[in-house]
């Protein structure tokens, strides 16, 4: 799986965080998203793909990958 | 000083509902004027899906913590459909939770409230925008650029290592309410003031004020009340905001009204225009919560013990009540920009949109059983905060403080019980932010 992230797009609101705190970060000056894993291992598949679901702003995608 | 005291809603069908716009928190105004039909408004082509709907639609005698019955009904049988607003004008409103994303998250759909015929539900809440509006009423790129400057301050880590202090003031407010008592009401002495004092420390606002912005966004938020007064209360918060910009000028602190002086790039105007937000958003919203969601698991007692038993429940029950109690209740507003299809209809441009939260949240394509609370569900998808880049700013802050106080509440009050009949509750059909005006408990 691959990760992308939109800082554009986002507005900030955490729910990523909440739901992935492994992967998803907000910067400190701004609480826009940053990324911490791009490639992020399986078991945080769903928790990864449940944070582009609930993004209200669609800044993140997630990219299916055959073998990272 | 106009005030004006929180009126009695009859029983009943008619019954009207607040504005859910927690624009400047809430629309609001007259009600129950007779419509004027106005001669063939934008909706006019559309008598196809004219639903004979009236929004904001009361609850009647339904269910106080349901969505009105025949939203749901909407819902289900044509999701997309016409309704009338109190001038006599329509909009279209939009009730499954697929289609109320796709709006909210779509930025043909403008959240402007200076557009011409943007929905407003009664005269007051047109009032409210035209004075001095902020950021939630506006589109991006000025909404980013304002939003922007206040997200450091409610991200995750932030408002999370805000837990101790949070927790510090539900024990002081509970060690208060119990001291040599066993019987309280709850609104006043534990859900209102605990976001309240939080909001205050965080902007730098003197709780001691407190009854004075509590009245004032009292009047802003009810539908009843008249534009004058909305007018006069919005007035006299604004003036009292720029006041406090101006203090802090002289004595800057490290809240946030006084770092929104010292970046300089807002005028004094704008810092209260944002200040009044934060300050109305910020309090009535987290209040109306905890105090709803006590009494829904007072009528739950099944999840009320299956949330004592097991506390770490509680992150995943405040979701599953901010989606069963939706307390902005009446509908999100939007204004088409360009011609979109949804749902099976095109909406043009220059028509208006209301989405129903909570209609959204009962959608059983998401929410299988979506009328039964279930504090074990995963209720991560509802729409409570909104959706798109308007999404609650706040929403980090009212987590951590409902589940402080809810997980508290339960914890130190193990008898907690109803005090008066649960009939003789007044619920608040007539606000912009649904919810209790008293709780009366024992203990
Ligand atoms: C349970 C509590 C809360 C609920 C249910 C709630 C609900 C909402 C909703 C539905 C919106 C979207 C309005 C729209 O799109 O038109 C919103 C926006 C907003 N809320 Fe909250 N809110 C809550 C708590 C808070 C708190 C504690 C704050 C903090 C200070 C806050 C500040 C805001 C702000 C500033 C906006 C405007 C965001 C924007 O337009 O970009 N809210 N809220
Ligand atoms: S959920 Fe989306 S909008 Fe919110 S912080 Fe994460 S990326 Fe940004």
């Amino acid at each position: 799986m691959r990760v992308h992230i939109d800082q554009e797009k986002c507005c900030g609101a955490g729910s990523c965080v909440l739901s992935a705190p492994e992967v998803f970060d907000q910067r400190e000056e701004d609480g826009i998203v940053v990324l911490l894993d791009a490639a992020p291992p399986a078991e945080l598949h769903d928790a990864v793909r449940e944070a582009a679901a609930i993004c209200p702003a669609a800044a993140i995608t997630v990219e299916q990958v055959e073998r990272v | 000083m106009t005030t004006v005291e929180p009126i009695d809603v009859e029983d009943g069908a008619g019954t009207v509902e607040a504005v859910g716009s927690v624009g400047t928190l809430g629309t609001s105004g007259t009600t129950g004027a007779t419509p004027t039909p106005t001669a063939s408004g934008p909706g006019s082509t559309h008598l196809a899906s004219e639903s004979g709907l009236v929004v904001p639609v009361g609850r009647g005698d339904g269910c106080p913590f349901d969505p009105p019955a025949r939203v749901e009904r909407v819902r289900r049988e044509q999701p997309v459909v016409r309704a009338r607003l109190w001038d006599g004008s329509s909009c279209w409103l939009v009730t499954r939770h697929q289609d109320v994303r796709a709006v909210l998250g779509d930025p043909r759909f403008s959240a402007d409230a200076t557009r011409p015929g943007f929905p407003f539900l009664t005269a007051g809440g047109r009032e409210i925008v035209t004075n001095n509006p902020t950021f939630i009423r506006k589109d991006d790129p000025e909404h980013a650029r304002l939003r922007r400057m206040l997200t450091a301050d409610f991200m995750v880590k932030k408002v999370e290592a805000m837990r101790p202090e949070v927790q510090r003031i539900a024990d002081e407010l509970l060690d208060r309410m119990t001291d040599g008592r066993s019987a309280a009401d709850l609104v006043a002495e534990f859900a209102l003031p605990l976001p309240s004092l939080v909001i205050c420390l965080l902007l730098g606002v003197p709780y001691e004020d407190h009854e004075f912005f509590q009245r004032r966004s009292g009047i802003l938020l009810s539908l009843r009340s008249e534009p004058e007064d909305i007018r006069t209360a919005q007035q006299e918060l604004h003036a009292y905001l720029v006041r406090l910009a101006r203090a802090k000028r002289e004595r800057p602190d490290d809240a946030i009204v006084s770092r929104l002086v010292a970046r300089g790039e807002l005028d004094d105007d704008e810092i209260a225009s944002m200040g009044r937000l934060l300050l109305v958003a910020g309090h009535e919203t987290t209040a109306n919560m905890t105090a709803l969601s006590t009494l829904a698991l007072l009528r739950n007692p099944g999840q009320m013990a299956r949330l004592r038993n097991d506390p770490p429940l509680i992150k995943g029950a405040v979701e599953e009540l901010l989606r069963y109690l939706t307390i902005v209740h009446n509908g999100l507003p939007r204004l088409a920009t360009e011609d979109v299809t949804l749902g099976g209809v095109t909406i043009r441009a220059g028509e208006g949109v209301l989405c129903t939260l909570n209609s959204a949240n009962r959608d059983d394509e998401v929410f299988p059983d979506g009328d039964v609370l279930d504090v074990g569900r995963d209720a991560r998808r509802h729409v409570a905060f909104g959706f798109g880049v308007h999404q609650c700013l706040g929403q980090p802050l009212a987590r951590v403080e409902l589940q402080i106080a809810l997980e508290t509440l339960l914890r130190r009050l193990p008898d907690l019980r109803l005090d008066v009949p649960f009939e003789e509750i007044r619920f608040r059909h007539d606000m912009g932010v649904y919810g209790v005006y008293a709780l009366p408990v024992a203990w």
